[in-house]
Formats: structure tokens, C-alpha cells, sequence
């Protein structure tokens, strides 16, 4: 597929809620389609599944067309993965007979692809059960493997995780981790959890009342003034990085990113791993000079833009170092104090890094 | 013991359910999933057209059809234009009148359980590349099978009790029409009441016997549903 082949434009009218996008997305990666409750993201996840009628819409997804004034494909007929929020498994059918319920209807898969869903979800001991004596996070699984043994070119999911207690989340994220690092299906991947964003998308959709208000990179839609906001105290970017070296001696790990490097705590990675750093506005400050601190990471960084945030009293600092952002958040009464001003260089003090793999 | 014309009267009766109630599959079940999905006006009025057996006095219904079957009713013109003895006092005039009578016994469970699966696991087998005729007999169908079995169970039942309506359209011809309950009736009638009891007995046997079918696997059956 090439870089941007997934095109929709919908316009759809509701008592109460409208939804207006048009957005062209990468046809590799995960999007992850990001706002609050309302927003409309669900609803544009299923009109492009085709369960939702917009009245008005266009999609083309690799060169087909889905939908168009002319033409409307059936939900049936397009070649497309579903994962629902809550797992919907067949309660009538056994683990096994959900997952060839697709398998036997569709042309493109194979038995390959249910094996490799199945391995790499990790259901192989529960093809026998019934799918209500499952835990929540199994079922959850079984119909993530449901959803790619018909080999889809498209994988949709509609907040796989919010029906499910932290536990469970942590039980399944490693198998999202799998499937975005294993896969080559673009997924489009509805949430409302800044954690599961910065994690697992690649390419970001920030919906507000039925409009896409930012389509981009991750990376660099993290990085806007005007988006953070809708993060409140997750704002912060993301930084693809790699880990440059390891020292045994205080269990840490050296990450070289496009600009510098930071010291993150040692996770037994070995030097030459990607990983994605995330860096939170609210641990980044600013200082005049160097000092001699319990923050290891120091940097000098030049301020880029300065904006506002989610509280009259803070301010949010675009920082750069090299060719990499970062988020600071400051109060306006230090920004004053220290005269932070665009194009002004600062030590940029890094309190604390999430390694995400 | 049972007479001969008891149990001619029985194997009638049992008859004319049996072919009520397969008639009825094959016509409510279409109504109820339209009734279960529609959001369309027609709704409400269909629903209520379904349910008026349940009210009316079945003598109203029986006088209806009645018309309707003869000679210058419309049922009546049709069997006529196709060449076919008038329906009125037959056995399959019976049957026709039975599956107006007995249609919202299979309409209503069926409808009810078609709305308890709710929009889901057809959109889930619309995802996995199934028809919507495909989702309907491959997932619709099996998760409303208990309602499959109260309805059938119900509508027989119902079938095998119906009295005003069989003496309206049917009449009381020995082994054409004289169903059970009307047997009885023709004893009462006569005076016979030990006769009378045999096959009331029965009768009452047999609905406790298919109540208590309904409500056991009820309460044993596990909780369904996606």
C-alpha cells in the first residue's frame, strides 16, 4: 500500500449530533481516531465499515471505492476487520466455530492467517470452550483473532479496551503491541485513553463534535500548542528513539533520538532497539543554566513557540532540541520571571521518561 | 375408554395443529423480524392488526372468514377462479381460519426474542462477511430459538383450544372438522358427561403438560445473548 490511500469524506445529520470529516489517512500503521465521548469517532468507525449510512460521503480505500454518490457497498462485501468494544462473541457457537465464521464466508483468508491470529493472540488453549465461560480479556482476544482470520485489509477497533478493568488492559496490550509490530494492516483504532494513543498509533485523528480537528503524525500532533490541551495531564509528545547503550552499573539505558539523548531507566533492552520515548509536558522545565540537580537529563533546548493551556495560570512551552519537540508545562509566572521568550535558549531539565516499545 | 370417533376426533385435532403451527413458522417469523426491526409507521398498525385474535371474541372471527370463503367473498372468488371446492366446512378451511386465529401465538415470542438479540451480532456477521440472509439463519435464528420453541409451543396449543372459530368455519363433520374441543362440546351436549370427562381429561393433560414444558425450560435454560 502506498503512504496515504485511505480517503472518507462523510457528512451525516443527526437530532442533536452532526458528523463532517474529510480526512485522508496513511494506509500503513495504526490511526488512532482520539477525542472525548461524543465526538464522533465511533460513528465515523462505522461509516466506514458501512454500518452507518452517510447520507453524503465518499471512501476509497486502496484505490476501491466503498462509497460513493453512485455506489454503496454492503458491510458484508467490503474486506474489513471489526473488533466491537465489548467482544460480541457468538454465544451460540464455540470459540473454534466463532473464529471460522468468518474464515469459511471470505475468499481472501486462508487457514494461515487464522493460525497466525491465533498464535498471535494467544487463544490456542481455548478453541474448545464456550465463549461465556471466557474471562472478559479472553473474549476480548478471541474476537481480535476473529476479526483478522479473515485476512481484512483494514482493521477497525472501536475502544477494544474500555469495557475492560486495568488488569485485563494490561493483559491484552502486549497483543496490540504484537499485532502493530507483526502486522501489516493499517488499523484504525477508536480510543479516548491518552495511554493507549501514545503506545499503539502511529498517525493521530484528534475528533471534537464531529469534525476531525487534526490529522497527522503522531509524533508532531502531540507536539501542537492548540491539540495538547485535550490531554489535560497526559499532554506531552512522543519521540522515536534508539536505545545507544546500556550501563550495567546504574541499571540505566542511554536514548539517542534526532537532537540529543537521555538516560531512561535500563528495561533490558539491547542498544540498537527502536523504542518510542514519551516525555510529559509537566516533566520538562526550563532553567538559566545548568545545574547541578537530581535531574540527570539536562539539554540545552531553544524555546520554539509558547501557548496557552488548560488553566489560566499554566502556559505550555514548545522546546526544541535538534530536530526533536518537546512540551513544557510552565506557569505563566515563571515563564515571566525567566523571560521565556521564542528563539531564547534554556537548559531544558527532563524530570522523568517512559520507555514504550 | 376413548371411542373410536374420540380418537379420530384427536388425531384432528393434533392434525390441524401440526399444520398450523409449521404454516405459522413459515409466515410469522418473516412478520416478527419485520416487527422486531422496523422503524417504519407501519409498525404500530401491523402490530395491532397481528394481536387482534387475541382480543377479538372468536365468533367475530369465524363470521368474518366465513364471508370471506363464501361465494361472493374474496377467498371464495379466488378458490373459485382456480377452480377448487369453496373452503368453507373443510378441513383446509379450518386450517386457514386456525392460522389468522393462532398468528399472534407465533408472532409475539418470536418478535420478542428477535428484539432481545438486538442490532449486534448482525452487525458482528455483517463484519465477518455474512448476507444479511445468511446472518439471519446462521446467527438470528439459532440465539431466538427458544423463542422458536415458545412460540411453536404456544400456537399448537393454542390451536388444539380453539372452539368458536372451528363451529363458525368448520362445523362439526366427523373426521373433516369435528376437532376435539368440539367433540366434547357435542357430548355436554348430549348428556354424555363420563364421555365428556374422558377427553376433557385429556386436554387438561395435555396444556399442563405443554405449560409446564414452557416454564421449566425457562427457568432452567442458561442466559443468552452476545
Amino acid at each position: 500500500m502506498s503512504d496515504l490511500d485511505i480517503q472518507a469524506r462523510f457528512q451525516l445529520a443527526w437530532p442533536g449530533f452532526a458528523l463532517d470529516v474529510d480526512l485522508e489517512l496513511p494506509g500503513r500503521g495504526v490511526t488512532a481516531l482520539f477525542g472525548v465521548s461524543g465526538s464522533g469517532k465511533t460513528t465515523l468507525l462505522r461509516c466506514i465499515a458501512g454500518l452507518e449510512r452517510a447520507p453524503q460521503g465518499r471512501l476509497v480505500v486502496d484505490g476501491d471505492i466503498w462509497q460513493s454518490d453512485q455506489q454503496w457497498l454492503p458491510t458484508h462485501k467490503r474486506p474489513l476487520g471489526y473488533v466491537f468494544q465489548e467482544a460480541s462473541l457468538f454465544s451460540h457457537l464455540s470459540v473454534q466455530d466463532n473464529l471460522h465464521y468468518g474464515l469459511r464466508r471470505s475468499r481472501r483468508s486462508s487457514h494461515t492467517s487464522l493460525d497466525q491470529a491465533i498464535e498471535l493472540l494467544g487463544i490456542g488453549h481455548l478453541l474448545t470452550r464456550n465463549p461465556d465461560l471466557l474471562s472478559g480479556g479472553e473474549r476480548q482476544r478471541v474476537a481480535i483473532a476473529r476479526a483478522l482470520a479473515v485476512s481484512p485489509r483494514l482493521l477497525l477497533m472501536d475502544e477494544p479496551l474500555a469495557a475492560l478493568d486495568l488488569q485485563r488492559k494490561r493483559e491484552i496490550f502486549p497483543y496490540l503491541e504484537r499485532l502493530h509490530r507483526e502486522l501489516d494492516i493499517p488499523v484504525l483504532y477508536v480510543t479516548h485513553s491518552p495511554e493507549e494513543l501514545t503506545r499503539l498509533a502511529d498517525h493521530l485523528v484528534v475528533m471534537e463534535n464531529g469534525r476531525a480537528i487534526a490529522s497527522g503524525n503522531l509524533g508532531e500532533t502531540l507536539s501542537r500548542l492548540d491539540l495538547p490541551i485535550q490531554l489535560g495531564e497526559d499532554a506531552g509528545v512522543i519521540i522515536e528513539a534508539t536505545i545507544g547503550a546500556v550501563d550495567n552499573e546504574w541499571h540505566l539505558a542511554r536514548v539517542d533520538f534526532a537532537g540529543g539523548s537521555l538516560w531512561a531507566k535500563d528495561q533490558g533492552l539491547a542498544p540498537g532497539t527502536s523504542v518510542r520515548v514519551r516525555v510529559l509536558a509537566r516533566d520538562v522545565s526550563l532553567a538559566e543554566q545548568q545545574t547541578a540537580s537530581s535531574i540527570q537529563n539536562q539539554m540545552p533546548g531553544q524555546i520554539d513557540a509558547i501557548g496557552e493551556d488548560e488553566h489560566p495560570g499554566l502556559a505550555l512551552v514548545r522546546v526544541r532540541i535538534g530536530d526533536t519537540i518537546l512540551l513544557a508545562r510552565l506557569t505563566k509566572r515563571a515563564i515571566a520571571t525567566l523571560d521565556v521568550d521564542p528563539g531564547k535558549t534554556f537548559w531544558v531539565q527532563i524530570k522523568s521518561v517512559a520507555l514504550l516499545q | 375408554m376413548l371411542t373410536d370417533s374420540d380418537l379420530q376426533a384427536l388425531w384432528l385435532t393434533v392434525r390441524l395443529a401440526a399444520i398450523v403451527t409449521f404454516i405459522l413458522l413459515l409466515i410469522g417469523t418473516p412478520i416478527a423480524w419485520w416487527l422486531a426491526r422496523t422503524k417504519c409507521w407501519w409498525k404500530g398498525p401491523i402490530g395491532a392488526i397481528v394481536a387482534l385474535p387475541l382480543v377479538l371474541p372468536p365468533s367475530v372471527l369465524g363470521f368474518y372468514l366465513l364471508l370471506a370463503m363464501g361465494p361472493s367473498g374474496p377467498v371464495g372468488q379466488l378458490t373459485e377462479a382456480l377452480n377448487i371446492a369453496p373452503l368453507a366446512f373443510t378441513f383446509w378451511g379450518l386450517v386457514l381460519a386456525s392460522v389468522f386465529y393462532s398468528l399472534p401465538f407465533m408472532v409475539q415470542p418470536l418478535q420478542t426474542a428477535f428484539e432481545a438479540i438486538g442490532e449486534r451480532p448482525l452487525e458482528v456477521a455483517a463484519t465477518l462477511r455474512a448476507s444479511p440472509l445468511d446472518a439471519f439463519f446462521t446467527v438470528a435464528v439459532p440465539l431466538a430459538k427458544p423463542g422458536f420453541i415458545t412460540a411453536s409451543i404456544l400456537t399448537f396449543a393454542h390451536t388444539v383450544g380453539e372452539f368458536g372459530v372451528v363451529l363458525m368455519i368448520g362445523g362439526n363433520i366427523p373426521g373433516v372438522t369435528r376437532v376435539a374441543s368440539v367433540q366434547i362440546y357435542d357430548y355436554v351436549e348430549a348428556l354424555n358427561y363420563s364421555q365428556a370427562h374422558r377427553l376433557a381429561l385429556v386436554l387438561l393433560v395435555f396444556s399442563f403438560v405443554v405449560l409446564l414444558a414452557i416454564y421449566a425450560g425457562r427457568r432452567f435454560r442458561p442466559a443468552r445473548g452476545v
